[in-house]
This record gives C-alpha cells, structure tokens and sequence, in this order.
C-alpha cells in the first residue's frame, strides 16, 4: 500500500533505466540525503560527526569498493586494508610535492595509483579464485604493509615513520590538518561519498556490471558468451582499489589527521570484509548498512554496562565486546546468511502487500 | 652490475664459505616449517571433513596454548591441566559443531568462512577475558620437554640444535603417523574419508556428518594444543601467535588443500625459504622479508599450479 509501483508507467527509455524507477524511492532517497546534508551538521555534536558519521561514511564506501569486487564479480579479496594505505600514502606523497593544486584532486587522483597496484595484484584472479585468490591478496597486504613501513621515501623520512597530515585549503577554507572544522570535512567527505556511489550505481546496472555478474555467476559461461575474463576482472579490480584508495585516502586526510603503517593491517581487510558480508554482497545499500552495523555496533556495545548500571573495568569491557561481536557475527549469519540488505528487500515487499498478508 | 651480483652470486658465496652458518639456517627454517605444518594440518583435517576454510585454527593453538599454561598457573598439576585443555579443546568442538555448523549447513563457502571469523572473535574475547592478555611463558620443565641444546663442531663452526626442536620434530611425526594410521585403519577414519568424498553419499550409507564434525574438529584442536606447546615453548604465549598462524595459508596453497602430505611439505618448503631469504637476500631490501615472503612464493606457485603440489586437480563444469 505504501510501496506499490502500479500505477507508475514508464514510457521511455531514460525513465526505464532510472536508478530509481519509483516515486517511494526517490523521496525516500531524497529524505536521506537532505538528512545527510542538512539535518545532521545543524544538529549533531562534535561527537557525532567527527567520531561516528565521517568514519562511517568513509568505510561506507571502501566497503562499496570490496563489494564490487567481492560481491559483483565474485573474487575474493582479503587486501583491502593495503589499497587503502596505497591510496592514503599517494595522496600523502602528491600532496607535499605538489602542495599548490587543490587537495580535493589529489585525493581522487590518489585512487588512480591504488588502482594501478589492485592491477598488478588482481593478475593472478585469472588463474585461481575462492580462497585461493584470497591468499594471493594477502601477498598483496602483507606485501604492501612491509613497503609502507621499509621505503622511507613514502613518508618523507620522518622519524617517527607516520605520515602527518598537512594544512590545506579549499577556495580560503581549510579543509585538512588539526585546523579544520568537523562540519567542513564531514561535508567533502559527503559530497565525495555520494558522489562515487552514484557512479558506482551506474556502473553496476549498466553493461559493466551485468559483465561482472555474469562472471560471478559462472565464469565459464560467461566466457563462452564472449565476456572476455581478463579484461572484465581486472577493470573489477581496478574499480575496486579505486575506491578503496580513495578511501583510505579520505580517512587519513580528514579523519586521523596522521597514520602509521598499521592503520592498514590485515584487521582494516577483515573489517571490511564484515561489512559486506553482514551488510549483503551484491548490494550497495548493504555496503552502507554493514559499515554502519559494524562501525557502530562495538562503540554502542562499550555504553551497554554504563546503561544497565554495572561498573565493569575498561578491559573487560573490551573483551565482552570482542565475544558480543563474534557472537553477533555468527548470529547474523545464521539469521539471515544474505545479508541486511536482504532484511531490506523483506521489509518492501511487507509494505507493498500491506495492510494484507501477501 | 653490483646489484645484480649481490642477488644472484654473493649469497651462494657465503653459503659456501659458512656451511655451518647455512645448516644452521637450514635447521631453523626446518623446524619453524614444521610448526606451519602443524597449523596447516589442522585446516586441512577440517576443509578435508567439512569443506569449512577455518580460519579460528590460529587462534585455536594460541587459546589451547592459553588455557594450559593458565590452568598451571592457578595451581593445577601440569598433566591434569593438559588433561583439561583437552577436555576444553573437546567442549569447543562439540560447542561449534552445535552451534555454528549445523544451523549453517549447506551455506555458500564464504558465509563458513566468516562464521569462523565470528569463532575467533569470540575465542579472542574469551581467552583474554578469562586468561589476562599479556604474554605467558609455556610450561615445559613439568611436561617434562627437554631443555638446553645440543651443539656440534661441524663444518668449520658451531651448529646448534635446540633439545626442544628435536622433542618437537619427533612427537609432530608420531602425532602425523598416528593421524595417518587413524585415518586409514580405522572404522571412524574411514568414515572421515567418506565423509571428504562427498557429504550426501556419506549421509545415504549411514554416516552421522555431526558426529564426525565434531571429531574432526577435537582432532584439529588436539593438533592446535600440540602446535600451541610447542610454539609456545619458543616464543611466549599471547595473541600475537595469531598473525604468525596465517602463515600457515601460503603452505595450503603449497601443498594443496586437502591433502595431509601436501601441508607438511609445504610447510617445510614455506619454513626454509624464508629463513634462507630472510638471512642471506633479506639485507639487500632492508630485512623484515619474513612477513610477505610466504605469501609471494605461494602466489608465484599459483600461477603455474594453481592445486597445489598434491592437491586434486580442479576441474570445471558448466
């Protein structure tokens, strides 16, 4: 009764090949995004913001980057953690040569270099897949990781072997270093977020997606229909690492303000991972509910004790939520193996039929 | 041209003026594969029985290690805590299997993979919970493992060999003797094999797949308790052990994953080329090769065969 399409003729075809073919969709999407971009910055706190809607934001859409590698075209990618260090530390490099041009560019620029090392490494994805093309990207992470750390010339030789965020400025505002204000990063890592996953979107329902899925389904058959392997799963890769190094690139630059090597350990893959399998492979809208189950869910978990009055050392509260997490992981799984996106699909379809059972 | 001779004449130079440096190498290299081995063989008997790529094994050693040497530290007589970390290792076999594995049978791969993600997590949790996370020193003199180390004046020097390695290599080859005995001898090793072959076959001539779930999981834990001795006989015992444990993964794809030979020469291969890389080529790089060196060998060795040294070979359907 609320979600019902009758009614809503197409009759070209741009109106056929719409994102959103439906008039509930679009409020809907257009609700968010005024939430987003209007609500949020004049309501939140600090807090919010800065600790909980731009880190979302920005696995969000390293997530969108795994899930189009993982969940469209079926491979398997466990070094998702080092392609967002390649893309943070090229920004990092590009930005102190070429202090003058504006940071923004560089941050996406910084992608293309993640794509060119996802390149080399989704080399193997044409030989192997499954687990066996999860332990060549962990070549790549561990690989990678021990660059980070060995070539000094990737952090500029400091000492301390971080790389350092520097003071940057967008038409007179400063937009990175410990200067800039929450409400102005939040807005370009917004505006950089929705961006790419409007583009992200065309891509997968268009030929370039359809190509991917076909591979995913069975790469066999999908050759035999004339998809050729090699070129479809490494532009899979390259896209991938794209916005994973855009990514890692946002979350060093207008996050942490600094990292280490260690920011992008195996830990950061995993974590990603999670995220699209909790959130629903295949799905954008899973991409950006995993990140925020996952992100959030161990920052609420650490409230729980204070909230039903137990006084519980800060160590063993980590430890609960460690277990609570691995439980919830399991439980998830179990509960609905395709995701919370899948939870999503459920819900539409209960409020199209509704007020009637089916 | 000095680049080129460093990488591919000096090394062997120095090999061939120190051979004691080099069996020394040689040594350590075998005895850090044969741990990988061990961790290696505990994926292989659950990938092998339940087609799950477990990747709780790692923290699997470490929380065996942990409940031991933590149970000996509250006072309790070192074998009856060995007696009771097996029991423990039996308990979360038992646990998983119920828990984990039956809701989730007949998933796809990847949701397996991750519910053993969930395992770890909560091992993690747990272990740290319960035991405290700071390093422990294993127990070894009330085990009665040998200590010191046996030096000989060979080759020109001194090559030494620790008493514990030797302890290790010997109960690690009874422990692989035993399992290949267990296997093809008897009643429930057959019925494991079975069960390898094809899950719904096994099931149509009377198989009980939970039973021998939870079997090979206590296997692969008891081969976790073995590796976690050991290992944290050499090192200390904390959760750090779980990063060295993906090692054992480039010795899967090595060996091939389903076949137990495979995970012990893979092991082996693993463990010495990345002594010998980290010892004579690591200091053109800057060291710290040991962390990625596995993981390239094993994607060199894909490209040329990608099932592995004894794996099956991989063959495709429409």
């Amino acid at each position: 009764m609320f979600y019902r399409e009758a009614g809503q003729f197409k009759t070209s075809y741009a109106s056929d090949q719409a994102i959103f073919p439906i008039v509930q969709d679009r409020i809907g999407i257009a609700v968010i995004l005024f939430v987003a971009f209007v609500v949020i910055p004049a309501t939140g706190n600090d807090f919010l913001i800065n600790a909980m809607m731009i880190p979302f934001m920005i696995f969000s859409l390293a997530a969108i980057g795994l899930n189009l590698l993982t969940g469209y075209t079926g491979l398997l990618s466990l070094g998702t953690g080092a392609f967002m260090g390649v893309g943070a530390y090229a920004c990092y490099k590009l930005t102190t040569i070429f202090p003058g041009v504006n940071i923004i560019v560089w941050v996406v620029a910084s992608g293309f270099f993640a794509a060119a090392v996802g390149v080399v490494f989704g080399l193997p994805s044409l030989r192997i897949k499954g687990f066996y093309l999860a332990i060549a990207t962990l070549a790549a992470q561990f690989f990678l990781e021990w660059c980070f750390i060995r070539i000094a010339w990737l952090y500029n030789y400091n000492i301390s072997g971080a790389i350092e965020v520097p003071q940057r400025e967008l038409f007179g505002i400063i937009v990175t270093g410990p200067r800039a204000t929450a409400e102005t990063r939040y807005y370009i890592v917004l505006a950089i977020v929705v961006a790419m996953t409007w583009f992200a979107s065309n891509l997968v329902h268009g030929r370039i997606g359809r190509m991917w899925m076909a591979v995913r389904d069975m790469d066999i058959a999908a050759e035999l229909m004339g998809i050729r392997l090699l070129p479809t799963k490494l532009l899979a890769f390259a896209v991938s690492s794209f916005y994973c190094g855009v990514a890692g690139a946002l979350m060093v630059f207008l996050w942490y303000g600094g990292a280490e090597a260690s920011v992008f350990n195996i830990n950061q893959s995993f974590t990603i991972l999670f995220m699209i399998i909790i959130g629903g492979l295949g799905s954008l809208l899973g991409s950006f509910l995993g990140a925020a189950l996952i992100f959030i869910l161990p920052i609420l978990l650490r409230f729980v004790p204070e909230w039903m009055g137990l006084h519980m050392h800060a160590a063993t509260v980590e430890h609960v939520t460690f277990m609570t997490v691995g439980v919830l992981i399991i439980f998830f799984l179990i509960v609905e193996p395709a995701g919370l996106a899948r939870l999503w699909q459920i819900g539409k379809q209960k409020l199209r039929v509704w007020p009637f059972p089916y | 041209m000095d680049l080129l001779y460093n990488i591919v004449i000096d090394p062997f130079v120095q090999m061939a003026q120190a051979p004691d440096l080099l069996a020394q190498t040689l040594w350590e290299g075998l005895v850090a594969g044969m741990l990988y081995a061990l961790i290696a063989l505990g994926f292989v008997l659950i990938f092998k029985a339940s087609g799950v790529f477990n990747f709780a094994q790692g923290i699997m050693v470490v929380f065996a290690a942990l409940t031991l040497v933590g149970l000996h530290d509250a006072g309790v007589p070192a074998f009856l805590a060995l007696g009771l970390a097996i029991l423990v290792m039996f308990v979360l076999a038992f646990t998983v299997e119920r828990v984990v594995l039956r809701p989730l049978v007949n998933q796809p791969d990847i949701i397996l993979f991750m519910a053993t993600f969930g395992i770890t997590y909560f091992l993690i949790g747990l272990g740290e919970l319960v035991f405290g996370g700071d390093p422990k020193v294993m127990v070894t003199a009330d085990l009665y493992l040998p200590k010191g180390a046996i030096t000989y004046h060979a080759l020109g020097g001194i090559v030494q060999l620790q008493k514990l390695d030797i302890a290790a290599a010997i109960i690690a080859s009874l422990m692989v003797a035993g399992l290949a005995v267990f296997f093809s001898k008897t009643r429930i090793g057959r019925a494991l094999r079975a069960v390898a072959d094809s899950h719904s076959a096994a099931l149509s001539v009377g198989i009980s797949l939970e039973q021998i779930w939870v079997i090979v999981w206590f296997a692969a834990g008891l081969v976790a308790l073995v590796t976690g001795i050991f290992w944290g006989a050499r090192s200390d015992v904390s959760f750090a052990l779980e990063v060295i444990a993906l090692k054992a993964l480039p010795v899967l794809i090595l060996g091939g994953f389903t076949s137990i030979p495979g995970a012990i020469v893979g092991g082996l291969i693993i463990g010495i080329g990345e002594k010998l890389a980290e010892f004579y080529w690591g200091p053109l790089v800057g060291g710290g090769t040991d962390a990625w060196f596995a993981y390239v060998i094993a994607l060199v060795f894909l490209l040329f065969r990608p099932q592995g040294l004894f794996g099956e070979r991989i063959i495709e359907r429409i």
